[in-house]
């Protein structure tokens, strides 16, 4: 196998040191070292994440933004501290536009529920693609019940791409949200967003970009996209599950009504009237997931300490040989061929269903999601009932790509 | 725990030529069967002569352990009574999540189906057709059995 146009970046990014700080990569499965390629579904947790949740656990834990004890005053900051890097991360322009959520599903209900419902008129249109997410789906789907409102769905073509113009010959005067992915989970396609957002504004249609796939491959500038609304969650950027982030512009927040009723999102409460707290907790009702939220201001951390060029070129040089390594193998179909994709790739292998396929490579320590990606639409386009999926992360090295071809190759034996 | 003690010969064999797959006209029921995580989906229909499976068919999409499970399934409860068949549902489920299952002597071929057990992700799999199938032999209402999920 020719590596030595790929061996240059393994040199310029140092594979095996990213390796060393995440723990679970040294593991064993069923006897052989493990080759985590489900990073698309969940990312692992780099030492310093986990440590900053440990830390907090022994040494810090209250409930935070209440009491003047010395506890609650630093599992507070810890907690705000971590508001301050997302602020940084994605370039919000202030923390009261960081809304912290249970994750890209909540933070997508919240706008739903609490900008789309009270806004939208019967007839009027919401507008996503064919590529989302389910969660960018269904949730679209009831607010569009509860309203009267249209769901419109632009097409994708043969490679899984969204066309700018085949999106914007579907806005119409009624079109008043366009939602849809930045990066797609089930076929790794790189919308064109900042493209699609300066249409979308240029006809008043307010827009909410899912980043849950984007913002651990992808440098997010939510200024620079000009996007009202950004939703991301903490497990697939390296932090903890449970907590995620809905960044909206603040003049769309402050026009926005609470969605939970309860403690923390409250100035002063009577039986007649309640006033309600300022931003972002206006948003944040009841205690939040205190440790998750200081865990993905460490993965921030993390991220910002990478030298993302590099981890980028080594993940581009991943999805090429990944793409050349899964092309050699006869009856074996990449699913999406996007131009512009992410580290992901979608296969299915005639003859071999991909469950049977996921268990055949998890004997090998190679561990693949198989099933619909929660994206069944993206399945119907493309006929299929089902793929299987390597989602790559930067500590994935070219060896583990390698495992993942010899495994299918055992399993089209073992089928034929 | 080996790979190969789940992909039996027989298993392999029964997904390669999976038997009594097809439609069946007429049927006395037809029901269907999914598995929403994996998106299987099973269609299976059968004909009865008073109390007795006379015939029984299935079509669908799925993994090899689900195909070979209902091609195995099928050719099992072809000729037995609505009991039998319920008793043998009994037995397999049996077989497929219990450690402590009893010898497979008189299961005959179904007893391939054994390896599933230590593969909890995929029980479901190798279920969905028998659920399916126990659903229309429970049924009063032959022309009308509701759907089963396995979720």
């Amino acid at each position: 196998m020719n590596h030595s146009a790929l061996a240059q970046t393994d040199r310029t990014f140092d594979v095996d040191a990213a390796r060393r700080q995440f723990p679970i990569l040294g593991r064993m499965v069923h006897g052989k070292p493990l080759a985590y390629l489900d990073n698309g579904a969940s990312a692992q947790r780099p030492q310093n994440v986990i440590d900053a949740m440990d830390e907090y656990e022994r040494r810090h834990h209250a409930n935070i933004h209440r009491g003047v004890h010395t506890l609650s005053q630093e599992a507070t900051a810890l907690y705000e501290g971590a508001r301050d890097r997302l602020v940084r991360f994605i370039h919000a322009r202030s923390r009261n536009e960081i809304i912290f959520v249970r994750g890209t599903t909540e933070a997508i209900n919240l706008v739903a529920q609490s900008y789309a419902r009270p806004t939208l008129q019967p007839g009027d249109e919401v507008l996503i693609t064919h590529l989302e997410h389910h969660a960018n789906i269904v949730t679209w789907q009831m607010v569009c019940e509860q309203t009267g409102a249209k769901l419109v769905v632009a097409p994708i073509d043969a490679q899984g791409e969204v066309h700018l113009d085949a999106v914007v010959a579907l806005m119409s005067p009624r079109t008043k949200i366009l939602a849809c992915a930045h990066v797609s989970n089930a076929l790794g396609t790189v919308l064109p967003v900042r493209r699609l957002v300066a249409a979308a504004k240029a006809r008043g249609i307010v827009t909410l970009i899912d980043g849950a796939q984007a913002v651990s491959h992808l440098p997010v500038d939510v200024q620079d996209l000009g996007c009202d609304f950004y939703a991301f969650s903490g497990h697939k950027m390296y932090g903890p599950t449970g907590v995620g982030v809905l960044y909206g512009r603040e003049q769309l927040l402050e026009r926005m009504p609470p969605w939970q009723g309860g403690g923390e999102m409250i100035l002063a409460v009577t039986f007649a009237k309640t006033t309600y707290n300022a931003l972002p907790n206006k948003f944040e009702a009841g205690t939040p997931n205190i440790a998750g939220g200081i865990g993905l201001g460490a993965a921030v951390d993390f991220l910002s300490a990478l030298d993302s060029t590099r981890a980028h070129a080594h993940e581009s040089a991943l999805l090429q040989h990944a793409t050349a390594v899964l092309t050699r193998i006869p009856d074996l179909r990449i699913v999406g061929t996007a131009a512009n994709k992410v580290s992901l790739v979608s296969f299915v292998v005639a003859g071999v269903h991909p469950h049977d396929l996921g268990t055949i490579l998890d004997e090998d320590g190679v561990a693949v999601r198989t099933g619909h990606h929660c994206a069944m639409p993206v399945m119907d386009f493309f006929k299929l009932p089902a793929t299987a999926r390597a989602s790559f992360a930067f500590y994935n090295t070219f060896d583990e790509i390698d495992r993942l071809g010899a495994g299918i190759e055992r399993a089209r034996k073992m089928f034929a | 725990m080996e790979i190969n003690d789940l992909y039996r010969d027989v298993i392999l064999d029964h997904n390669r030529r999976p038997r009594n797959f097809g439609d069946l006209q007429p049927a006395d029921a037809s029901v269907e069967g999914f598995n929403p995580m994996c998106g299987d989906h099973l269609t299976l229909r059968l004909r009865l002569d008073a109390d007795t499976i006379s015939d029984i068919r299935f079509q669908g999409e799925g993994c090899a352990i689900s195909t070979a499970s209902a091609s195995l399934m099928t050719e099992a409860v072809k000729g037995r009574t609505r009991d039998e068949a319920l008793e043998l549902f009994d037995r397999v489920h049996q077989l497929l999540t219990d450690d402590a299952a009893p010898g497979t002597e008189e299961l005959g071929k179904l007893a391939a189906l054994s390896g599933v057990r230590e593969y909890p992700a995929r029980v479901k799999c190798a279920s969905l057709c028998w659920h399916t199938l126990a659903s229309a032999l429970k049924s009063t209402d032959l022309k009308s059995v509701p759907a089963v999920s396995t979720e």
